[in-house]
């Protein structure tokens, strides 16, 4: 589902006496349905940099990525955002979405976007929202004033949403309390059992270990200081 | 999938000064592009160009009509184009006296463009005017005044209502944010997004707003001295941009 290969990735910071920083160097990963493959490595070592540039968020120097048989590093906008849409998707750490929208229609986004009925993109957030733990009231607000710990979790509810074939966990668990961590750990869990192709980052090392079926350690390949 | 509007090799100079320059792009239906640039980087002028407001010294906009044909707009007749720019494209102005007939009521200025494509029944168009102030979020019971006696942010979503209400395939947008104060702005996206969604509209919104942009556009374009520097999907644009003056750009960016 996921197949990387020779990747490399190099910063050039123009306006900072025109660094060059290469991140990294002959990357391979290869992901099957039904895989969760964890990113390991000391921070600085290019998870977030390798998880990004699957998502076309980051351009790739040279090297292939394979998503679907897309080669997200050659692909056309068009082409990524409809990855994006139907295939691909991405829980990031942080929530971002307008100001005004209320939370139950942020996470019946991704359902609508690929043409969903309105109402049952909207029964499958009031699930997902209710495992979840966000209280009903809350559902008619925009998450932009929750807590960070309810804008996480109405992240996930989003990424959840639409079961996408392949999906990026950024740091999944982080700063839930065990009841989330644990409805989390379950909607993985499911996500691998339909065949979803998963690439996650996880500190929580007791939640790498149950969900994760191999661990890549990025910093082999972390070029080294010449 | 054809294109919506193919450009190809625009220039346009003003004297021996360079407007923009040799710029080419396809847009495809239902994709929203945004260009970015500092003021007199081009951005407008190419703006003006593709919409058939300034005619560019070289170059071709093709722009495929409901029937499917392909026509070059630069070279077509100034009936065909006033014809499409009423019905077919749209353009949103950076300040809203620029869009509006200003000593005309609200429902007169979303009407007459109905009236424009042959729209004649008053009850009908009345009915369809205030079913278009109410998508805009302007109350029914403003209908029957004159742009002049609202607020800066109604004018705007007055403009967009004038110009949404034909069912256009193409919207260009110059600066649709600029002016307004902060609230009012995240309200006029989200109703832009809504809108953009929901009817399928493929779009060009000229902004020297990032943040408008990363909402709004799924692609960017960005313009330093009347050229394209840089283009490809936002979020990878404004994340890791490449050229020098893209990554100025969004270091410059004042965080909140």
């Amino acid at each position: 589902m996921i197949e990387i290969s020779n990747l490399s990735k190099t910063f050039t910071l123009h306006n900072q006496g025109s660094v060059v920083i290469p991140v990294m160097q002959g990357a391979e990963l290869s992901v099957a349905r039904g895989q969760c493959v964890a990113l390991t490595g000391a921070s600085g070592a290019g998870k977030s940099t390798l998880m990004r540039m699957i998502y076309g968020n980051y351009l790739a120097a040279s090297g292939h990525i394979l998503v679907d048989g897309v080669d997200v590093t050659k692909a056309e906008p068009r082409e990524i955002l409809e990855l994006r849409r139907h295939t691909l998707g991405y829980v990031s750490q942080f929530l971002r979405v307008v100001p005004r929208v209320p939370t139950l229609d942020v996470v019946a986004e991704p359902l609508l976007a690929v043409g969903v009925e309105t109402e049952a993109a909207r029964d499958r957030a009031r699930d997902l929202l209710t495992r979840l733990r966000i209280p009903e009231r809350l559902w008619s607000l925009s998450p932009t004033s929750f807590s960070g710990g309810e804008q996480q979790r109405v992240n996930i509810a989003r990424g959840f949403a639409h079961d996408y074939p392949a999906m990026l966990l950024d740091e999944p668990t982080a700063s839930l309390d065990a009841a989330n961590r644990e409805t989390v750990l379950s909607l993985i869990e499911e996500a691998k059992a339909r065949g979803a192709a998963i690439v996650g980052i996880f500190h929580d090392e007791a939640a790498r270990d149950r969900v994760c079926d191999r661990e890549i350690d990025v910093s082999v390949y972390t070029p080294k200081a010449a | 999938m054809t294109p919506l509007l193919k450009v190809q090799g625009i220039e346009k100079r003003y004297g021996a000064r360079i407007g923009c320059r040799d710029v080419s792009f396809d847009l495809y239906p239902g994709e929203v592009m945004g260009i970015v640039g500092e003021s007199g980087s081009g951005k407008s002028t190419l703006l003006n160009c593709l919409a058939g407001i300034l005619t560019p010294d070289t170059g071709e906009v093709l722009f495929e009509m409901r029937d499917g044909a392909v026509k070059d707009t630069v070279t077509m007749s100034e009936p065909e184009r006033r014809m499409l720019s009423r019905t077919d494209w749209a353009f949103v102005h950076q300040h809203a006296r620029d869009g509006l007939r200003m000593n005309v009521s609200a429902g007169g200025n979303v009407g007459e463009r109905l009236m424009a494509v042959g729209a004649r029944h008053y009850g009908h168009i009345r009915d369809e005017a205030i079913d278009w102030l109410g998508r805009v979020e302007i109350n029914e019971s403003r209908v029957d005044d004159r742009p002049t006696a609202f607020s800066g942010g109604m004018q705007q979503r007055l403009q967009i209502a004038r110009n949404l209400v034909t069912g256009p395939r193409l919207v260009f947008m110059d600066e649709p944010t600029g002016g307004l104060d902060v609230s009012v702005q995240a309200r006029l996206l989200d109703l832009l997004r809504g809108l953009v969604r929901e009817m399928g509209l493929s779009a060009i919104i000229v902004t020297h707003d990032l943040a408008v942009v990363r909402l709004l556009a799924d692609r960017l374009m960005v313009m330093k001295d009347g050229h394209v520097v840089e283009s490809g999907l936002t979020d990878q644009v404004l994340d890791d941009p490449q050229h020098a003056y893209t990554q100025l750009l969004v270091s410059s960016v004042l965080q909140v």
